[in-house]
């Protein structure tokens, strides 16, 4: 099953290392990870997203527990939570009709059209992963220049916090 | 006070109450053997060893004996990397370590420089922490934090990599050792939970087959004495790993011997048969499980252990208890009288039966009147003319198992080997340390011809610091393991296990300055260990010409269960 994970790390060097390191060390399966410091400059926040039965991540959270530098984690899909990723993506397009096409397109999955150069285009859209997927899919693959994903980023629902 | 680096940083050693540091010096950890030389006195010693690798396995030796910090100082580079397999070495056994190697200058890292090597990089999976220290101001914390992270919790080895320009002698700054530390990030657990504790005992006074399984673990948390007690008061068999021998006395009548892949008979057997098993400290290794399908198959599960990652990781267990193995069985001790349900001794007799017939098959008979040189009998005459108080140290092979097997361990600290990762060379270097550390009492290396060479440089740091132990070398001219599975599971085809060209060992201990002495004749065994032991201040290596056709036996197969052992067989020459 997919889980989404989130921990708060000292921001040090070697932390971001040691926890993405840990997964090819283990043999788990990681399909994406991002990080970025948080308000707190001393503390950065990784949400990465992994796979395995329920054994495999119970173990995945002890062992990212276990890092030194990981300060708390929280396995987001134990309970209801928001999951939000970023996409940047590039295309070539034949005419003014598949421009309109796009911007149309755009619009439905309230994205935004950020740059327009000659006939390349590059379009912001934020969703979850499946979103963005289904939008990929309404581009032809001959259009497609560039795809920038920024990876999942989760937050639990209601008072539930990450902090420390 | 304003020091330089390296000032502050051999200040810091000794505010940690170091005694011993274990190094080899090189560009990059110049400046702090400067501040070494200054500041050297007889509470803190430095120890050069002939390779890094020596280093990190006597320090390595004197933490397991003493339970303290073992302290290693290399170079850059090299010197970082040599260090490598003694840091894995005590990572894998969760031994508390404290490895400073030097770095390159800070403005220069990524550049190549000679003798640059990503230390941190490449000590991180491997380590239980790592530090780069770029700035003078920050050694005094970062060492702090080392040794409260090499020593608290699950133990481990922790490196620290400085930079030549942090130890500078011409930088000063101000230099306060801190007394205490705390990371929001790291808060080892303590006492278990007594609810948890409860339902454990519940669980293993209702058993009608119980076992208790430990480990390393026991040793470490210095829960010995607790165990010992406890088991005791329970009336209940016990078995122990390969890193936990000692931890429960060998000689006693409830210890069955080792479990796993060459454990006696009567612990695989209790182990598969068991209703209730009672595992400490132990991490239930795939040389201890056998096939995890049929691993207890009839059990429930208590564990306890201070690493919550090693619960239920590979065998899922029925009530785990995360906390300090000393805390946990104190806490046991103290509720088992007050448990309500008593202990069924109709059932605990039976099962104990069960047992003594299992014994009676006498897992370890060798053929005891050979005239060749049975390996088992030189370790059991050796334990005859020692105390408990003697220290045995191993390398890693048939010879390992032997001591294992055949030597029993009745105290804590004394069995030092390397069990996880499997390192020859570790039983030399590790005896060097044991014997800094304990010079009152023996200290004895069994070893084997291939595993001694691999790190044979070091009878030359014994020389250097006349450090008298002894070298039991069972020499039966092959890669003894490697043969007995090229034997079993590759029909007698020894590829690259036989030795064309071994040293003369008796001429080499010579030219090292120590005594060496050669006994072929299974007659003359006790004599020379006698002799040997009678040399209190000389180090003598003996090189025993023993049986090569010996195998290690009980032996479970890859993907087989406790209960599908294979047993000596009769004896007989080797093909």
């Amino acid at each position: 099953m997919r889980h989404i994970i989130s921990l708060l790390l000292e921001n040090e060097s070697g932390a971001l290392s040691r926890a993405a390191n840990l997964f090819s060390a283990r043999g788990y399966n990681i399909e994406a990870l991002s990080v970025a410091p948080t308000n707190d400059d001393s503390v950065s926040r990784m949400t990465l997203v992994t796979s395995g039965t329920d054994d495999v991540i119970e173990q995945i959270t002890k062992q990212l527990n276990k890092l030194v530098d990981v300060i708390r984690l929280v396995d987001l899909t134990e309970s209801s939570h928001i999951e939000r990723e970023m996409m940047l993506l590039k295309v070539k397009l034949p005419d003014s009709n598949a421009a309109a096409h796009l911007a149309q397109l755009t619009k439905i999955f309230r994205g935004t059209i950020i740059d327009a150069s000659g006939s390349t285009y590059t379009v912001e859209v934020t969703g979850n992963g499946k979103k963005l997927d289904a939008f990929l899919d309404n581009m032809s693959a001959n259009e497609i220049v560039e795809v920038v994903r920024s990876g999942p980023l989760g937050i639990g629902r209601g008072e539930r916090a990450l902090h420390i | 006070m304003q020091l330089s680096g390296g000032d502050i940083l051999v200040q810091c050693l000794k505010a940690e109450g170091v005694e011993l540091v274990f190094g080899y010096p090189g560009g990059s950890v110049l400046h702090i053997y400067d501040a070494f030389f200054k500041q050297q006195d007889e509470n803190l010693r430095h120890i050069l060893v002939r390779h890094e690798q020596g280093a990190t396995h006597a320090a390595d030796g004197y933490a397991r004996a003493t339970g303290k910090p073992g302290v290693v100082l290399v170079t850059s580079g090299p010197g970082a990397t040599n260090a490598v397999t003694g840091i894995a070495t005590a990572h894998m056994d969760s031994i508390p370590l404290v490895v400073i190697t030097g770095q390159v200058p800070s403005p220069v890292i990524g550049s190549d420089a000679f003798q640059e090597v990503d230390a941190t990089g490449i000590t991180r999976p491997c380590c239980k922490h790592n530090f780069l220290v770029k700035r003078p101001e920050d050694i005094a914390l970062t060492i702090k934090k080392a040794f409260y992270l090499a020593t608290t919790g699950r133990p481990g080895p922790v490196v620290i990599d400085i930079t030549k320009d942090a130890t500078d002698p011409k930088v000063l700054v101000e230099f306060e050792y801190p007394k205490t530390i705390e990371l929001r990030s790291y808060k080892p657990p303590e006492a278990g939970h007594s609810g948890q504790i409860q339902k454990a005992l519940d669980l293993l006074v209702n058993a009608k087959r119980p076992m208790v399984y430990t480990g390393g673990g026991v040793i470490l948390g210095n829960g010995s004495e607790e165990l010992t007690k406890l088991v005791r008061n329970l009336g209940y068999p016990i078995t122990s790993t390969l890193m936990g021998l000692g931890a429960y006395p060998g000689s006693d009548r409830q210890f069955l011997g080792m479990l796993g892949m060459h454990g006696t008979y009567e612990s695989n057997m209790a182990m598969h048969e068991c209703d209730a098993l009672l595992a400490i400290g132990a991490r239930f290794d795939d040389r201890v499980t056998g096939t995890i399908p049929e691993f207890c198959p009839y059990a429930k599960i208590v564990h306890i252990d201070i690493d919550p990652s090693s619960i239920s990781k590979n065998v899922r267990v029925d009530v785990p208890i995360v906390g300090n193995v000393k805390s946990v069985l104190t806490e046991m001790l103290k509720l088992l009288p007050k448990t309500s349900k008593k202990i069924d001794k109709k059932s605990l007799d039976n099962w104990w039966q069960q047992i003594e017939e299992w014994r009676k098959v006498d897992c370890l008979r060798y053929d005891r009147n050979s005239d060749k040189i049975k390996p088992q009998y030189v370790i059991e005459t050796l334990q005859g003319l020692l105390t408990d108080e003697a220290y045995i140290t191993s390398d890693v092979g048939q010879h390992q198992m032997w001591a294992a097997q055949y030597y029993k361990f009745n105290k804590p600290n004394h069995w030092i080997n390397s069990g996880g990762l499997g390192t020859m060379g570790f039983g030399m270097p590790a005896a060097l340390g044991v014997k800094l550390a304990k010079p009152e009492d023996e200290v004895i290396c069994i070893t084997g011809e291939a595993s001694i060479q691999m790190c044979i440089q070091e009878l030359s740091t014994a020389t250097q610091y006349r450090l008298p132990i002894k070298v039991v070398n069972l020499n039966n001219g092959y890669m003894g393991m490697v043969r007995q599975w090229q034997e079993f599971f590759y029909e007698g085809r020894y590829a690259m296990s036989y030795f064309d060209a071994l040293p003369d060992f008796v001429k080499l201990a010579e030219a090292y300055g120590h005594i060496g002495m050669r006994i072929e004749k299974s007659a003359d065994v006790e004599g020379a260990l006698k002799e040997a032991l009678a040399h209190k201040d000389r180090l003598v290596f003996m090189d025993f010409m023993t049986d090569p056709a010996a195998n290690v036996y009980p032996m479970i197969m890859a993907g087989k269960g406790h209960n599908e052992m294979h047993l000596a067989p009769a004896d007989r020459e080797l093909a």
